[in-house]
């Protein structure tokens, strides 16, 4: 669709996975300084469609290895069940609960960090959709 | 037996057939369900006879008082055990006449499904329960009654009721809520003690309306009482249940359950008794001319139910003794009568009156049975019918209030009773032998089961009615008037007015069966005024509806986004600028905020790119310019230390500007552009927007901020919810639920969105 550039291929080769490093960073920091799964969420999304312009949807596809609607279900059911393991503990749905210790490098996890993950997965997923599928033609 | 025939002449009446319930066994075992509940029914007698009601309840909503419970008592006894009893047997005789019918298992679950709901009703303790039962019956009932979908008179038919009875019940919703807290309570058990405090307060009238609203449409009183003859559109056994044991009777058992409450009063009897007179007239006069013998039958209901309303309107010990009595009567001999038109009509091939003849000959059992309901409802001895036609001279004859004009009534719907029993009866079973559509056989054991047994018991509670009386009727009455009753009663009363009344309805019946064509010359001033009436208004209402619903969509929903988005906005000036106008005081000169160099460049900036968007004659320039007032957005976000916010912003205007361009390369290139006057308009609207948006901060931000849920959140994020990032934790943890309906919205949009996009390219890839 839209005309090859060997500049913008080479860079966005080496910038796709610095820019889904990135966002995964902000989806873990997110608790605690700005960021999020919503935020984490878009730029991988940003990401995967600035390598769509550069190589095309074929390229993504292959990348992504899953269709971006199986994304958003994935993350809807992530998102869903980090509510429900409350109730597993006998809790109102959705009560965050926390592992006590911290985990080197991801700091902190509980179930308000699954939940986190559950919209990153559903960001990424709603966007590529459209974006896939605008692009296909 | 003979050959089954299909009763429905739908083209998938012989495919899908040999699933279990299409086995001749699958009713009777149906059966057993509402059979066993009317055996455990029927145990309870004993306790409720000693004067116990007995209650289970469990916790539904606790915190609005709504609780799913239940109560025994006389009233409900008898109610639930007709609808188990005749229910069993419905249950049995659908198995012969729907025999081999594609949808046999979806009408059992359909007809076990308005058996619930009608127990649910009359057994509901909770006002809120037995409203949720009281929609059940209607809706049950709508599927029933449109069984035969493929038949749009059966559709239409299904929605009349629908609409009439769900339209009453939302009245009944409004009525019950507001008899739940004049009176304290939601347990009816417990509101049957406080009639007086609710009889006198101020609201009374009301919610007297609203109540009688929906037990009036339930039970078919004019001026609603159109849906009932057309809701005959359902197969016999819909048609047999629905008229004697269930809904239609839902508003009458209402009635009774509440006039130890609602009645008493004035207004209670009026306007009860008169919609009760007036109705069992209209409907005996309407039932006499019809040939359709189901349609007899269903006026003939009609006049009836009118007359139950009639003796609750009168509100005397005396009359809620024969309104319980007559309950029953009518009961077993409609359910009778009713399930008996639907075997003649297997068998005949015709319900019409002038097709049959002499079926005596053919259906000894069928006739036995249509005989002994005949005279129960010609009111003959030694008929529970008589017992109950006496019942109700003598409380019409003592009513309180314009007794004479209450018993005349009486007498004139009786003798056309007589009239009409005359006329189901004697020509069709008993005339000379002529050719009918299909010669006709005996019903097969299924189809004569029911009448017979109904028949017979109301010969034998007739000749034998003291234990009927002792146990439901004085139970049942007692409920009613709220206080113990003694019921004795007897086929003869003694050489006294009311078998005077009797003989002589008896006598004046007959003339009017054998004079039939003057009587029908009579009422036929009636059929003229009821082209004008209820049913003509109800057409006239849907038809003004569907107008109003074209003319609205077509204004609000022209399919052009342009338009949407025009109604959208448009709404939200109109709406916003009013509570703005209305409610906050606008400072007449706002003094223009101090801001520093590089926001007045900011906001430059911004203003810039909307003179260049509107100015643009290339899509692309336009989606362009649209992003750096995004992105300058962001900027101003970043100087007020919102990162978040300004992150968000700066992908989310990345993205769309992205999304644009993939949209924008696939529209044609600008062919025409709007007219002057739109533009004009668009400019109006939109600096209308602008303006509106503007005055709401100054205004906002004029108020000093007070927000206790800002402390709220700063002290409790980290210590709560383990977070620092204030914004993540309100995403996630605060208000996670909101973020988790949110983004299934969001979802929903994206498959939307998908959807829409591949249709499009599906439809491409045809041409």
């Amino acid at each position: 669709m839209i005309m090859p550039s060997l500049i913008l291929s080479i860079a966005v080769r080496s910038l796709l996975p610095l820019l889904l490093l990135f966002s995964v960073f902000l989806l873990i920091r997110g608790h605690n300084e700005p960021g999020g799964g919503f935020v984490g969420g878009l730029v991988a999304a940003a990401a995967f469609a600035l390598y769509a312009i550069a190589e095309g949807v074929e390229k993504v596809r292959q990348t992504l290895r899953v269709d971006p609607r199986v994304l958003i279900g994935a993350g809807l059911l992530v998102a869903l069940s980090s509510g429900l393991l409350s109730l597993l503990q006998g809790q109102p749905f959705m009560t965050g609960l926390w592992y006590k210790q911290a985990v080197p490098v991801l700091g902190k996890l509980g179930t308000p960090v699954l939940f986190d993950t559950g919209v990153y997965l559903v960001v990424v997923g709603i966007i590529l959709t459209i974006i896939l599928t605008l692009a296909e033609e | 037996m003979p050959p089954q025939i299909n009763h429905s002449p739908s083209a998938e009446s012989h495919a899908g057939q040999g699933s279990i319930w299409h086995h001749p066994a699958a009713g009777w075992f149906l059966a057993i369900l509402p059979a066993s509940v009317m055996i455990y029914l029927l145990g309870l007698t004993g306790r409720v006879a000693a004067g116990e009601s007995l209650r289970l309840s469990l916790n539904w909503v606790p915190s609005l008082a709504v609780n799913f419970s239940f109560f025994v008592d006389g009233l409900s006894l008898l109610f639930a055990l007709l609808i188990t009893a005749i229910g069993a047997l419905i249950l049995i005789y659908a198995s012969g006449y729907l025999a081999g019918h594609v949808l046999l298992g979806r009408f059992y679950f359909y007809l076990l499904l308005f058996m619930a709901a009608m127990l649910g009703v009359v057994l509901a303790d909770n006002l809120i329960t037995l409203f949720v039962f009281w929609e059940l019956t209607s809706l049950s009932s709508y599927l029933l009654i449109g069984f035969d979908h493929q038949r749009e008179e059966a559709r239409k038919a299904a929605l009349q009721a629908l609409l009439v009875t769900g339209g009453g019940g939302l009245a009944l919703l409004a009525g019950l809520l507001l008899l739940g807290n004049i009176g304290g309570s939601f347990e009816l058990s417990e509101l049957l003690q406080r009639g007086d405090l609710v009889r006198g307060h101020a609201l009374y009238l009301p919610l007297l309306l609203l109540v009688l609203a929906g037990a009036f449409t339930k039970s078919a009183q004019v001026p609603f009482h159109f849906w009932l003859p057309n809701a005959m559109e359902a197969p016999a056994p819909v048609s047999a249940y629905l008229h004697s044991a269930t809904m239609v009777k839902a508003g009458i058992y209402l009635l009774a359950r509440l006039s130890p409450v609602l009645g008493g009063t004035e207004a209670w009897h009026y306007l009860v008794t008169l919609a009760g007179a007036a109705t069992m007239l209209g409907g005996a006069m309407l039932a006499f001319p019809q040939t359709d013998l189901k349609k007899i039958l269903a006026y003939t209901t009609v006049s009836t139910l009118g007359a139950l309303t009639l003796l609750l309107g009168i509100n005397t010990t005396l009359a809620a003794k024969a309104a319980m009595v007559f309950l029953i009567v009518h009961s077993l001999y409609k359910g009778a009568l009713f399930m008996i038109a639907g075997a003649v009509d297997h068998e005949a091939g015709t319900r019409d009156l002038r097709e049959l003849s002499g079926l005596r000959r053919f259906m000894p059992l069928t006739t036995l049975a249509a005989t002994l309901a005949a005279l129960s409802m010609a009111g003959l001895p030694p008929m529970l019918g008589f017992i109950g036609k006496e019942l109700l001279y003598e409380a019409k004859l003592e009513a309180p209030r314009a007794a004479f004009w209450i018993t005349s009534a009486g007498v004139l719907a009786n003798v056309l009773m007589v009239a009409i029993a005359a006329l189901v009866l004697l020509r069709p079973f008993f005339g000379r032998k002529t050719a009918m559509p299909q010669t006709p056989h005996e019903a097969p054991m299924t189809l004569w089961l029911g009448p017979v047994t109904l028949a017979l018991l109301g010969l034998i509670i007739g000749l034998a009615p003291d234990t009927t009386a002792q146990y439901f009727i004085a139970t049942a009455v007692s409920a009613v008037r709220a206080e113990a009753t003694e019921v004795k009663l007897a086929l003869w009363h003694g050489l006294n007015p009311v078998l005077a009344l009797s003989v002589f309805t008896v006598a004046c019946g007959l003339l009017a069966y054998f004079f039939r064509r003057f009587v029908q010359r009579a009422v036929h001033p009636l059929f003229l005024l009821a082209r004008v009436g209820p049913q003509q208004w109800y057409e006239w209402f849907l038809q003004g509806l569907s107008g109003v619903a074209q003319w609205q969509t077509r204004l609000l929903q022209s399919g052009y986004l342009r338009s949407y988005l025009l109604m959208i906005i448009l709404t939200t000036i109109g709406l916003t600028g009013y509570a703005l106008v209305s409610r906050a005081a606008l400072p007449l000169l706002p003094s223009l905020p101090v801001a520093q160099s590089y926001e007045w460049l900011i906001a430059a900036i911004m203003l810039a790119s909307a003179v260049a968007i509107v100015r643009s004659s290339s899509r692309l320039a336009a989606v362009a310019a649209l992003g750096v007032i995004g992105f300058s957005i962001a900027l101003l976000f970043v100087l007020y230390g919102a990162p978040d916010l300004a992150m968000t912003q700066f992908a989310i205007e990345t993205l769309s500007v992205i999304i644009f361009v993939l949209v924008l390369y696939k529209l044609p290139r600008f062919a025409t552009f709007s007219r002057p006057s739109a533009r004009l308009r668009d400019a109006l609207v939109a600096l209308a927007a602008g303006g509106l948006m503007t005055l709401l901060v100054l205004a906002v931000t004029a108020a000093p901020l007070r927000s206790r849920l800002t402390g709220f959140f700063a002290e409790n994020s980290l210590p709560a919810a383990n977070g620092r990032n204030i914004v993540n934790v309100i995403l996630v943890d605060f208000r996670g639920l909101d973020t988790l309906g949110e983004i299934t919205v969001l979802a929903v949009a994206a498959i939307g969105v998908y959807a829409l996009l591949k249709l499009r390219l599906a439809e491409k890839k045809e041409k």
